[in-house]
């Protein structure tokens, strides 16, 4: 228990101090996922939502493998980014490795199937009751799918965080293809690795406060806008 | 005061109509036995065909596949001797049981349908507050649609259905579900719908109602069309069994 | 909070986090060095890079994993230069053309540490080989790296000298991590158990509880590091004159002053090579 007081001290005084290491790693933190949750959604919304609706061969497989990938290992994923980006590897020639671009596209490989497995279900509940009236009025699949997500659009708010908590969270990708590298690619999740390895375990504590408050932060604020949406929506 | 007939409906006038419609073999099937059909049956142009009978005649299963909502599985259904293109779908319109209101404004709710029918800007809005205020829902035309009372939201189902001028619009059990305030003024707005020239296809199983807007009268039972004829004629004197059975037995099924 | 205020609040956090970042595309010149935990959890390169970059203006951009891990992402042509402590892996590297040529940069030793009052008695011996011995036929927990790591085969090497066959005994009282050296010593911390470490790492390590150092200053444990640049014929894009310009500077005399001046609570943890800039000695 004394551990974890000092730990809770030391995460507020990096906190009110305004140290300028923390202030570096939860910026890039922020940075590398809010970006690839963006990307993930944007693949991720009309790609749930037209498995939503489209009826073709193979359907079922396709839904099978969404959901099973929601549960791809980060570290996995991290392996098979680095050897795409490697220099031995057939995307070296962009030189992604060891930067927050490769530590973006890892994260997305991560979140993107969750975002899409979430859409899907929560498109498919919808989509009987809007079938009838949005064909009677002329709309396409491709309309279908926008207006359906944009009706959905509370919903796949909530799905977008869960994406969020995936990406913030994991660490087995991006040091992989980040290399945590000082003042580069070191975000909060690698900061709290590295600082285990050198046995700084209240420190390594401490930030996992911080990280986890980060976590509410953004969570906090996101569903508080949601709200605020929702009751103009809803009135 | 805003002119009753919009620019799109003199457009409308002077292109191809899509009446008459036509079901010639008409019939659905499933696993679970033939819904409906064979039918043949024509409907042309003027005032409001009321597809009356029984529940389980197939009376909704038959509106959808005149409107293409459904595939028949054996006969066909064409406008004015043409297939169904979508032409044709632009120019119809669908009111169903439970009103499908869009996660938006009301206004909104009227300029997603306009849009699709390929108005913009001035004429989109025009159009739009033309019937906001034939519909009685111009005060509430910036409030979310999701919460307007049942029959707010079915005459905004029905405003919407109405402000593409289709030249056909069904109408499945509009209002079975609503009080009698709310049929009034569905029917109020179904009025002024039929005086700018649209054609009604309104399926109900209320007796009095059909009494109240019917033209002429196509009597369902067991899938099949039963009797057609025009409505002071059904009513005073029917010719079949069933339609007998029906409007003596004054019951709302 | 109302509207407007958590609306603006929002948009604030989403300005400051794109725009606070490190543009890490915009640095003009870096290398990409592939080194162990050891230097630098130790914080050997934070003393010693930055000089290095005032001097030049390379940023040296360090990727710390195990030896084995350092060597097979150079031989991707993942890192410019490497720099690490696995003497025959090194020069197999060379031999095998990854890398250009092997420079003596620092040594420091080996030590075994474990729990002061353990069950082997070990404590204050200075036969390393002995001490293994000991742990052995007491079959005491002994935590291995067991990642092909330079300390994972120095560690093997002396279980070779004593005539034991370790690996044998693997998940009875020999037990593999797999991991670093700060994993590993967290774990033989928890369970008390004996390990091989370098004294860098040790020493700059927080978590001892009851651990200390019991066998050091066998001859055995000498610990040389060496650096290589990464063969630009292998892999064209590998920066080698930057490389080289680093390599040159950490076997110069300015740079092996650096690693000498090094201090950590008052200890000295690396001492550099006596030969500078002269390969394989």
């Amino acid at each position: 228990m004394q551990d974890f007081g000092d730990a809770f001290g030391l995460a507020f005084g990096l906190i009110l101090t305004g140290d300028a290491d923390l202030a570096e790693i939860v910026a890039l933190s922020l940075r590398v996922t809010l970006v690839a949750v963006a990307v993930s959604c944007l693949i991720g919304f009309p790609l749930g939502a037209a498995t939503a609706i489209l009826r073709f061969p193979g359907r079922q497989g396709v839904v099978v493998a969404m959901n099973a990938l929601m549960g791809l290992p980060p570290v996995v994923v991290g392996l098979l980014v680095y050897m795409m980006l490697s220099n031995a590897g057939p995307l070296g020639v962009l030189q992604l490795l060891y930067t927050p671009t490769a530590m973006i596209i890892a994260q997305c490989v991560l979140v993107t199937p969750i975002v899409a497995a979430l859409t899907r279900q929560t498109i498919e509940d919808m989509a009987s009751e809007y079938d009838e009236q949005l064909r009677s009025l002329g709309v396409g699949p491709v309309g279908q799918i926008g207006t359906l997500l944009w009706d959905a659009r509370f919903s796949l708010l909530t799905t977008a965080l869960a994406g969020f908590g995936r990406a913030i969270a994991e660490v087995g990708a991006v040091i992989t293809v980040g290399g945590n590298i000082d003042h580069v690619t070191r975000v909060m999740t690698t900061a709290i690795a590295v600082e285990t390895s050198k046995g700084n375990l209240g420190l390594a504590l401490a930030l996992g406060f911080i990280l986890i408050l980060l976590a509410m932060v953004v969570n906090g604020l996101a569903m508080t806008l949601r709200s605020q949406w929702m009751a103009r929506a809803y009135g | 005061m805003v002119d009753l007939a919009l620019p799109q409906g003199a457009a409308l006038a002077s292109r191809r109509p899509i009446l008459p419609l036509q079901a010639t073999g008409l019939s659905y099937a499933t696993t679970q036995g033939t819904w409906v059909g064979p039918v043949d049956l024509s409907i042309g142009a003027g005032g409001v065909t009321v597809v009356l009978g029984p529940n389980g005649a197939g009376k909704s299963v038959l509106l959808r596949l005149l409107h293409g909502l459904l595939e028949p599985t054996s006969g066909s259904v064409t406008w004015n001797g043409r297939t169904a293109d979508r032409d044709a779908r632009l120019r119809q319109a669908m009111v169903f049981q439970e009103p499908v209101v869009l996660r938006r404004s009301v206004a909104a709710n009227l300029r997603y349908a306009l849009r699709i029918r390929g108005l913009r800007g001035a004429a989109l809005r025009e159009a739009a507050d033309q019937w906001l205020d034939r519909s009685d829902l111009a005060r509430l035309a910036r409030r979310p649609a999701a919460v307007l009372s049942g029959g707010e939201k079915q005459r905004l189902a029905l405003a919407r259905a109405l402000c593409g001028e289709p030249e056909v619009l069904f109408l499945d059990e509009p209002t079975a579900n609503l009080d009698g305030a709310s049929i009034v003024s569905i029917e109020s707005l179904l009025r002024t719908a039929r005086d700018l020239g649209t054609k009604m296809i309104f399926v109900t199983h209320d007796l009095n109602q059909a009494r109240r807007i019917a033209d002429d009268v196509i009597f369902m039972a067991s899938g099949k069309v039963c009797e057609r004829a025009a409505a002071d004629a059904f009513f005073e004197t029917p010719e079949t069994p069933e339609a007998r059975a029906f409007i003596d037995g004054g019951i709302v099924l | 909070m109302s509207g407007k205020l958590s609306r603006l609040f929002a948009v604030a956090v989403a300005a400051a986090t794109l725009l606070a970042a490190p543009s890490v595309v915009a640095a003009d010149r870096f290398i990409i060095v592939q080194s162990t935990t050891s230097t630098q959890n130790s914080g050997l390169f934070d003393h010693i890079l930055p000089l290095f970059e005032k001097e030049t203006g390379i940023e040296v951009r360090v990727v710390a994993v195990g030896t084995g891990q350092a060597l097979k992402n150079a031989r991707n042509g993942d890192g410019d230069v490497v720099l690490v402590h696995a003497r025959e892996a090194e020069e197999a590297f060379v031999r095998e053309g990854w890398g250009v040529e092997r420079f003596d940069v620092m040594y420091n030793d080996f030590v075994i540490v474990g729990p002061t009052a353990g069950p082997a008695g070990i404590a204050g011996m200075s036969d390393a080989v002995a001490a293994l011995k000991r742990v052995a036929a007491a079959r005491a927990v002994f935590l291995s790296r067991g990642d092909d790591s330079g300390t994972h085969k120095k560690e093997l090497s002396l279980w070779r000298a004593a005539g034991v066959d370790a690996q044998a005994a693997s998940g009875t009282w020999y037990r593999e991590t797999g991991a670093g050296m700060g994993t590993t010593l967290n774990t033989a911390t928890g369970m008390g158990a004996y390990t091989l470490t370098d004294r860098g790492t040790w020493i700059s390590f927080n978590n001892k509880a009851d651990q200390a150092i019991l066998v050091e200053g066998d001859d055995r444990l000498f610990n040389p590091y060496g650096v290589i640049l990464v063969n630009p014929a292998r892999h064209p894009r590998v920066r080698a004159v930057d490389g080289q310009a680093f390599i040159d500077w950490l076997t110069g005399a300015e740079g092996q002053r650096a690693i000498a001046s090094y201090r950590l609570n008052g200890q000295q943890l690396f001492f550099p090579s006596r030969i500078p800039g002269r390969p394989n000695t």
